[in-house]
């Protein structure tokens, strides 16, 4: 049963119909346990929106990473190329920086690419953020990222990281992992959406 | 009566069921200045959402230069006044062309203090001048993590400058935030809307 209001179907088939509801969609979400990685599959929104909630490493001063899969998540290797700006703060307050940071950049590179740097496990250190995916689903553009994440880091320093690129493929992504670069993701949650 | 298609329940007693999408950035709160020393949501922060959205519009001060300032409670806004440890940076161009700046704004970040922190920077009281930003909160009910917060905004500056502000830290307390202030840090909020969001 359908329900129309002047006119126009509001619900059919048991859910809303199109034009209703806000356009941020929740699609998935995964809170780690010791988890070696995260991975979510991918589908056809033009555009994701994942947060990070209190990702918390097992091992410390590890790296918060991603990669892709165009197969289904058989092999995360897609070709990358990306910038990675940094700014941090210590709790001491003698140590500030504003700066581009090589390391954390990739030049058409299948590795992981870093998220967020040098997260600290001490039983309150953790990282939050958001990244943005845009037309995962291609099969004609090169697909790009944007990130942002803050992190209470190995060496109590706030810090906030920002990478962005393209994974240079015309192949659609149908999966993204993220992982530590060492050593499991010991708590945390990454919720996905896809945006209308 | 509730509301049954393809025998899914859509609706009953009175609400939405709770499996119909709906969206996921959530309006639970709007409060508009006037003449405000301070307007505070002290709220609807809890542990229902992972992080929170604040979402400012137009914020104009009393008083020509004034910053958009932001501090937290963990009491439920009897004291504002959260330990924070923050970074700070900026860019700039005047409408005058040639004063151009990208860089680390020391001197606006805060160190393990509770003073309330700079958000949106130097917005200038002329008629048309205001300052507008996105702020998200990370799980402020957290009783284990510190709560981490980012933000962007983007100021008609009272030189006459476009300023592009970032701002991002933590505040360093294992106690649930469950309020949240923001005030100029002089004068009033002369008009402006601000709107808190969770996201589910």
């Amino acid at each position: 049963m359908g329900l129309i209001s002047n006119g126009t179907t509001v619900f059919d088939n048991g859910a809303m119909a199109s034009g209703f509801g806000g356009s941020m969609v929740f699609v998935s979400s995964a809170t780690a346990s010791s988890s070696a990685s995260i991975e979510f599959s991918l589908g056809s929104y033009k555009e994701y929106k994942f947060f990070f909630v209190n990702i918390h490493p097992a091992t410390d001063n590890t790296n918060l990473t991603f990669n892709f899969s165009t197969d289904s998540g058989s092999n995360y290797n897609v070709t990358k190329t990306s910038t990675f700006f940094m700014t941090y703060h210590d709790e001491s307050d003698t140590s500030t920086t504003l700066e581009y940071h090589t390391p954390s950049d990739l030049a058409q590179s299948t590795s992981f690419q870093r998220l967020c740097l040098a997260v600290g496990n001490g039983s309150d250190e953790s990282a939050s953020g958001s990244m943005h995916l845009f037309n995962p689903s291609s099969t004609t553009f090169v697909k790009h990222w944007v990130s942002d994440l803050q992190a209470y880091d190995a060496s109590d320093f706030t810090r906030n990281d920002r990478s962005a690129g393209y994974a240079n493929t015309t192949s659609a992504l149908t999966n993204i992992k993220f992982q530590m670069s060492s050593g499991n993701i010991d708590a945390g949650k990454i919720l996905m959406f896809g945006i209308n | 009566m509730a509301v049954v298609s393809g025998g899914t329940t859509l609706i009953d007693n009175g609400a939405l069921d709770a499996g119909v999408p709906t969206g996921s950035l959530i309006l639970l709160s709007t409060q508009t200045a006037s003449s405000s020393a301070s307007l505070s949501f002290t709220s609807g922060i809890d542990s229902t959402y992972d992080s929170y959205v604040f979402k400012f519009i137009d914020i104009h001060p009393s008083a020509d230069g004034a910053n958009l300032m932001i501090n937290f409670s963990t009491d439920g806004g009897s004291n504002y006044n959260v330990t924070k440890t923050t970074t700070r940076f900026y860019a700039y161009n005047g409408e005058t062309s040639g004063f151009t700046l990208l860089g680390y704004l020391t001197g606006a970040d805060l160190a393990q203090s509770t003073a309330d922190q700079e958000f949106i920077r130097g917005i200038g009281s002329d008629n048309d001048q205001a300052g507008v930003g996105i702020l998200h909160l990370f799980n402020p009910s957290s009783t284990t993590y510190v709560k981490h917060f980012i933000g962007r905004s983007s100021t008609a500056q009272s030189s006459d400058y476009a300023e592009d502000d970032y701002l991002a830290g933590y505040a360093n307390t294992i106690s649930a935030i469950n309020a949240v202030r923001f005030q100029m840090s002089s004068g009033n909020i002369d008009d402006g809307i601000i709107k808190m969001y969770g996201v589910k």
